[in-house]
């Protein structure tokens, strides 16, 4: 027996374990994608695994520009356009107030800025189901009821606020109050410090906060499905429309293509800058 | 330039004073220190200098103008931080520039400015680099030039020091002296060290919970210690306190050390101290006595008022230029200076000589000066 | 009498305060405003329009006689019980395992958290086509040769909540894993030498030095994957809409499903508020100590 250090049995195993959860975690998403390419009579008569014959891009397209979804049979790229309608000022908006609120509770405290503090971290954990039926009231009295702007995009920028000041209050702890005294001394006032001092090292933490809020948004399904109708809905409600419509015959390769479209923003934006988006996932957990 | 008057300065933090009415009048030009141990107030009296925090009352005069509703923009300070504090985001020129830029000088003029300081602190090849791209000692350097650049009526320096190893505190410790001759400027120091106290300042605030213990010169303030405190504080190692009773008798004063009411030790008294202490006949008294009033009599001064005994060595400890002993006055413990060459026997006893002219005494309850 | 305005940095501080009060204007308005009011509807008579009509506590009655409420609270228990103990259980040791100086630690650890990049909606209409009798995991092992073996647990009521396990665990045991591994490489690496110097062997270092020091991010965890579970809403909607019937109900479907679709609001606002309740009971308790720890 000639076993090296390096790869003695306990080692093989470990790697063996890692695999194999590796690959129940790529799983359903192999699945997806082989399901996506083939025609539904490839889908009948071969196995959920199986390769499909060629690469038909049929339903894709069927997906994208023909599905049925609620009254209409132009696929999903008007809620997918939806989606980035909504997310990008959402993003923008809750980020950039998330970041002079940090920088307010770290550098600028007043008497109660610290119970608010608190008061806010509260808003982090609340099952959002407490706050639905008085904003749908809200919404409806100001006349913004269903839209996806302003109305959807409000709700997540309020909803976010506390995600994004925590983040940022985090960050900003660390940044040294000596800093902000010396800035005072030599003539900065609160939005020169901000914007010289403060903003020029905050490049970590806008990418964090703007990939998390980008996630959280773009996948939320709860108040895309509360607040928006008639063709105003994000594309997490218009998929479960999709997937939920009966017909005649279920088109689980439309289904699953429509639903991988759905799925492709963020995941592209997890593959190029996951090490942001796991610093969010801990960073916000561990400090919270 | 840069006379500071601090009147009757107080702060409270919501219901803890911290500071107890401070008062402080420097001359033109002088070397201020703000000495005293954490949490004793001098950082928190920085900042109110500098006008980073409000003070619940009192004034401060700077250069004989009220600056209390001015911000520290407007105050004509500059200010160095333990930190450094340095702008990440910005270049060694532009951490120097940005004060000036924020107070409109003209450009020719901000110029000039830099070139002065880079030159005069040997910053000039430095000036394009990021903060985090230098050296601790580099950083430092860069955040008095920063200061500088100002030309202020007054230096706020707060601990700037403690962040660097030994051997460049000291190099620092002259070169902000040499920039203190250089400049005329007044230049208040914030520490803890009692060394750098001692070196650097002309004048030397003591603090302690709140209240300056002893505002004074370096020698008025190591020699002539107003307090218990400040005796103890200043100094190291620090002074020796040894409990005694005064006695009277036969026209003269002397100092018993007593056991269960027994003397068991005797020290003579100088004349020119026992009329301080005849008030205190019969009662107990603190004897304070510096490590280096208490030598081998081979080092001993001659004519002074020495008092020598025989005592045992308990450990010792060369620092090269001399020997600590550590020994004991029957349950005082004490610390006495001795020439490296003395033969010292841990355990045996070794004559210590007491320069009796140069010891203090405190009142054992309140601590403050009797003679 | 000095003056005791803070003039001088008055417009700095005033702006602080400027710049922080819209938040906790929103805060106190959209959070805590709106607890008080879906309190408020849950003490009336609500039904599709908001009404004033106070009927005390009759939806309270009305939610706890209903038999679907109390499907929902007990598919609570088994989804989140189960739920919390796997994806933290399996998370722990993934991350454990990926801490032995895995080759292409990396790729592993993209591979394992990918999915709580994805939308709940589509992991759950990708485990629907997976535990898909017809064609998902049954009918790969039937082709396998194993003709009787059975999988329909989607399609069977007192089953198909598992499915809604599985599906969750999938989705977030990455996460686990990620906040462990964060606290493994938290742990001093002095301590972990000083135990093998001790001859400490490794199970022995992981059991006694190693997971008692991680208790913090254990609490984290728990607290995480809770809320994670109380939450769940999506990925039981687009997985199986809640049913067969209501068999895979939880209280966030019930709320939904009784303000939006059957417009009995004020008995939707009674299980939102028992959401709430629920989240506390878990949520603070842990909070506190986790206060206390720090203090």
């Amino acid at each position: 027996m000639r076993i090296s250090s390096a790869f003695s049995p306990g080692r093989w195993l470990i790697y063996g374990v890692l695999t194999l959860a590796a690959l129940f975690f790529l799983l359903p998403f192999y699945v997806m994608l082989v399901t996506a390419f083939k025609t539904m009579p490839e889908v009948y008569s071969t196995g959920i695994l199986a390769l499909p014959d060629s690469l038909n891009f049929s339903a894709w397209i069927h997906a994208w520009s023909a599905a049925t979804i609620g009254a209409a049979s132009e696929g999903i790229h008007g809620y997918f356009l939806n989606s980035f309608i909504l997310v990008i000022p959402a993003v923008i908006i809750s980020t950039a107030i998330g970041a002079f609120n940090g920088y307010v509770l770290t550098h600028w405290r007043f008497r109660g800025s610290n119970i608010f503090f608190y008061m806010l971290l509260l808003g982090t954990i609340i099952p959002f189901q407490i706050v639905l039926l008085p904003m749908a009231w809200v919404q409806g009295r100001i006349g913004i009821a269903g839209t996806l702007v302003p109305g959807l995009m409000m709700v997540h920028v309020i909803y976010g606020l506390a995600f994004t000041t925590l983040f940022f209050r985090n960050y900003y702890v660390g940044i040294p109050h000596d800093l902000i005294k010396a800035a005072r001394v030599d003539g900065a006032g609160f939005f020169s410090i901000f914007f010289r001092i403060m903003l020029p090292v905050s490049t970590p933490i806008i990418m964090v906060t703007a990939i998390w809020q980008f996630t959280m948004i773009w996948n939320n399904f709860l108040f895309g499905v509360v607040f928006t109708q008639g063709g105003q809905q994000p594309v997490t409600v218009a998929i479960n429309d999709l997937v939920d419509t009966v017909t005649s015959v279920h088109m689980w390769n439309v289904d699953m293509a429509a639903a991988i479209f759905a799925a492709l923003p963020t995941l592209l934006v997890y593959l190029i800058a996951g090490k942001y988006f796991v610093r969010g996932l801990t960073a916000g957990a561990v400090k919270g | 330039m840069g006379r500071l008057i601090l009147k009757n300065i107080h702060k409270t933090f919501g219901k803890d004073e911290v500071l107890h009415g401070i008062n402080i009048e420097t001359e033109e030009n002088q070397f201020l220190i703000l000495v005293g141990p954490s949490g004793c107030g001098k950082t928190t009296l920085l900042n109110i200098i500098a006008g980073l925090e409000r003070e619940s009352a009192g004034d401060i005069l700077i250069n004989d103008r009220r600056v209390n509703d001015q911000s520290p923009k407007n105050r004509d300070i500059a200010m160095v931080f333990q930190s450094y504090a340095l702008y990440p985001s910005m270049s060694v020129r532009d951490n120097i520039l940005f004060g000036l830029v924020n107070r409109h000088v003209p450009k020719e003029e901000r110029e000039q400015i830099l070139q002065d300081v880079a030159h005069m602190l040997q910053l000039d090849h430095l000036l394009d680099r990021r903060p985090r791209q230098l050296s601790g000692g580099q950083q430092q350097r860069v955040a008095i030039g920063r200061a500088i650049a100002r030309r202020p009526a007054l230096f706020l320096f707060d601990e700037p020091l403690s962040n660097l190893d030994a051997k460049l505190r000291v190099e620092m410790r002259t070169e902000i002296k040499r920039l203190h001759q250089q400049l005329q400027t007044t230049m208040v120091y914030v520490t803890h060290d009692q060394i750098e106290a001692m070196t650097m300042g002309d004048l030397i605030a003591v603090m302690n919970d709140g209240i300056i213990q002893q505002l004074g010169t370096p020698d008025a303030i190591y020699n002539d210690p107003a307090n218990r405190f400040v005796a103890g504080f200043m100094g190291s190692p620090s002074m020796n306190f040894i409990p005694v009773t005064v006695c009277q008798g036969e026209g003269t004063v002397w100092l018993e050390v007593r056991e269960e009411g027994q003397a068991v030790s005797r020290l003579p008294l100088p004349p020119v101290l026992q009329s301080g202490l005849k008030t205190a006949v019969d009662r107990k008294v603190i004897l304070g006595i510096r490590p280096e009033q208490i030598t081998d009599p081979g080092s001993a001064r001659e004519g002074s008022a020495l008092h020598t005994m025989e005592l045992k060595v308990d450990m010792t400890e060369p620092t090269g230029a001399d020997t600590l002993v550590f020994t004991r006055l029957h349950k005082t413990p004490l610390v006495a200076r001795a020439h490296p060459s003395t033969k010292l026997v841990l355990g045996s006893n070794t004559p210590l000589s007491f320069h009796m002219e140069r010891a203090v005494f405190f009142d054992p309850d309140d601590g403050q000066r009797l003679a | 009498m000095p003056s005791r305005k803070a003039a001088f940095s008055g417009r700095d501080q005033l702006m602080a305060k400027l710049v922080l009060s819209p938040t906790i204007l929103a805060a106190t308005f959209f959070i805590y405003g709106f607890i008080l009011w879906t309190i408020w509807l849950s003490l009336t008579r609500s039904t599709i329009l908001p009404s004033n009509h106070f009927v005390g506590l009759a939806n309270y009655y009305d939610l706890f006689g209903s038999s679907r409420w109390w499907r929902s609270l007990s598919n609570l228990g088994i989804f989140g019980g189960l739920y919390v103990l796997i994806s933290v259980g399996i998370g722990l040791g993934l991350a454990i395992l990926l801490d032995q100086r895995v080759k292409a630690e990396r790729l592993y650890q993209v591979v394992f958290l990918y999915p709580m990049a994805l939308s709940a909606v589509v992991t759950g209409v990708a485990w629907r086509w997976l535990l898909d009798p017809g064609f998902g995991i049954q009918a790969i092992v039937r082709s396998m040769g194993f003709p009787h073996f059975a999988f329909a647990w989607i399609d069977n009521p007192d089953m198909a909540i598992y499915t809604v396990v599985i599906a969750a665990v999938w989705q977030t045991t990455g996460f686990m894993m990620a906040i462990f591994l964060a606290g493994l490489r938290g742990v001093s690496p002095e301590i972990v030498k000083a135990a093998q110097i001790d001859g400490a062997s490794t199970g022995r270092i992981y059991l006694r030095v190693i997971l008692p020091s991680l208790a913090p991010t254990f609490f984290v965890a728990l607290v995480l994957s809770v809320g994670l579970a109380i939450k769940s809403f999506g990925l039981i909607i687009a997985l199986t809409g809640g049913g067969p019937g209501y068999s895979t109900n939880v209280p966030s479907i019930f709320m939904y499903v009784f303000s939006f679709q059957r417009g009995e609001m004020g008995v939707g606002a009674a299980s939102a508020l028992m959401m709430l309740v629920i989240m506390m009971i878990f949520v603070l308790p842990f909070l506190l100590l986790d206060s206390r720890r720090q203090a």
